[in-house]
């Protein structure tokens, strides 16, 4: 009986999607083919794409969606992940903590020095990501997650060497706390939340772009910190 | 190059289907790993290399991970739940 | 080979949301359903991406060879997507954390069998 009505929704759903589909131009060339929006309209992307350069000096137009022109969108997903991570933790407590790894054998020597060698080229390789975001494809999301799974690493491979608790708890709420706080500056020297006070520099310059770095910095370390804590509590915890 | 973005988007559907249909949790879990990636390489392909990157380092490896933490606290088997 | 130019990452997309919506309906396994959630995101995160390509059109970033602006594709569904991304996984992290907890209060994960999440 539930399979049947399963079956019946998905065949609805399946012909509205067929329906929206035939009408839905792929690659669309915009005003100058005759489909898609007409030249009267307003196209954002466009606007974007073509005074993008100018007004941020960020070489990734992406990059200055994310953190400048949606910037509260960005706080307001920082947000979602702090809950989420605060959400999990809440769940998963126990009063009496379990050793997760008190039944696993200790890792050989190969795969132990083999490991301890490579996180920090990943933490790096994360750093690097989220430093140039504003250059080169990235950003702080990415190079938060690749932050994350040199955590993961470090758990899968040598099980008795766990990373300290507080640290990471502190990494996380002074940079997310940082974010507000530049957010704020902007707000008391310009008049506007989340304001570019920085100056641009050069385009293609490490140091340029206003404060689109400097949050993509911050981003970085907190969604790092923050799926690392993520995956300290689901795996069992430590002390 | 149509040729090769058809082909991984036949791909794709395949492992969707798989996750789908295996009984092994494990199993469905690797099938959703690659589900992620060859939408990873869709992204890349149709001009998108920060979603691409995002894809690939959060959906093919992170929530891979995060699944099968969760799958050895629970059941491994669709067919018997039982807590023992 | 028109038909395939234009409409094969439409079928994609629409296929996952299909088989999506069909495992989180039909599956008794809670950690089942959890997958059919993940492929619906995936699926529709690759249907944004799709709606905002252009045909020969190039990434959104200025690189020092001088790229033109309007040779470039829409920024603005890619930004979301980001967004979309992150999301999606703290949406699965929470979701597998209270599956853990169910499992250990009912000591199952069928969803026949534990009240209140029959329908």
């Amino acid at each position: 009986m539930r399979r049947l009505i399963s079956l019946l929704l998905l065949l609805i759903v399946a012909l509205g999607l067929a329906l929206c589909l035939s009408g839905a131009p792929f690659g669309a060339r915009g005003a100058d083919e005759g489909a898609g929006l007409a030249p009267d309209k307003v196209n954002f992307g466009r606007r974007y794409n073509e005074r993008g350069l100018e007004e941020n000096g960020a070489a990734n137009i992406v990059t200055s969606v994310v953190v400048n022109y949606r910037g509260f969108d960005t706080l307001g997903e920082v947000t979602v992940l702090f809950i989420a991570a605060v959400g999990l933790a809440a769940v998963l407590y126990t009063r009496t903590g379990k050793a997760a790894s008190a039944g696993a054998e200790p890792s050989s020597l190969v795969l132990f020095t083999g490991c301890r060698f490579l996180f920090p080229l990943i933490l790096l390789l994360g750093a690097y990501i989220f430093i140039h975001g504003h250059l080169t494809p990235g950003g702080g999301f990415q190079g938060g997650a690749v932050v994350a799974s040199g955590f993961l690493l470090i758990y899968l491979g040598c099980p008795d060497r766990k990373l300290s608790k507080a640290a990471v708890g502190a990494v996380e709420s002074l940079s997310g706390l940082a974010f507000v706080a530049v957010a704020l500056v902007g707000l008391t020297v310009g008049g506007s939340f989340l304001l570019n006070f920085l100056p641009k520099g050069t385009v293609y310059g490490l140091l340029s772009a206003g404060i689109i770095p400097l949050i993509y910095v911050l981003i970085g370390f907190k969604v790092g910190s923050e799926l690392g804590g993520i995956i300290d509590n689901l795996s069992g915890g430590s002390e | 190059m149509i040729v090769f973005q058809t082909f991984l988007v036949l791909v794709m559907i395949v492992a969707a289907l798989a996750a789908a249909r295996f009984g092994d949790l494990l199993n469905a879990v690797i099938a959703c790993a690659l589900v992620s990636l060859m939408a990873s390489i869709i992204f890349f392909f149709l001009q998108a290399p920060d979603v691409a990157m995002a894809e690939a380092s959060i959906g093919a490896g992170l929530s891979t991970a995060i699944f099968i933490f969760a799958i050895n606290k629970t059941v491994r088997y669709e067919g018997n739940e039982k807590a023992d | 080979m028109s038909f395939l130019s234009s409409y094969i990452h439409y079928v994609g997309c629409f296929s996952l949301i299909l088989i999506g919506l069909y495992v989180v309906l039909v599956k008794p396994n809670l950690i089942k359903v959890i997958i059919g959630i993940n492929l619906i995101d995936t699926g529709v995160n690759l249907f944004l991406i799709a709606v905002g390509y252009i045909r020969a059109g190039t990434a959104p970033i200025f690189s020092e060879a001088a790229l033109q602006a309007d040779k470039m594709v829409d920024p603005v569904p890619q930004a979301l997507v980001l967004t979309a991304i992150v999301i999606g996984v703290s949406v699965l992290a929470l979701a597998l954390a209270l599956a853990i907890r169910v499992y250990g209060h009912y000591g199952t994960l069928d969803l026949r069998r534990i009240k209140g999440l029959r329908w």
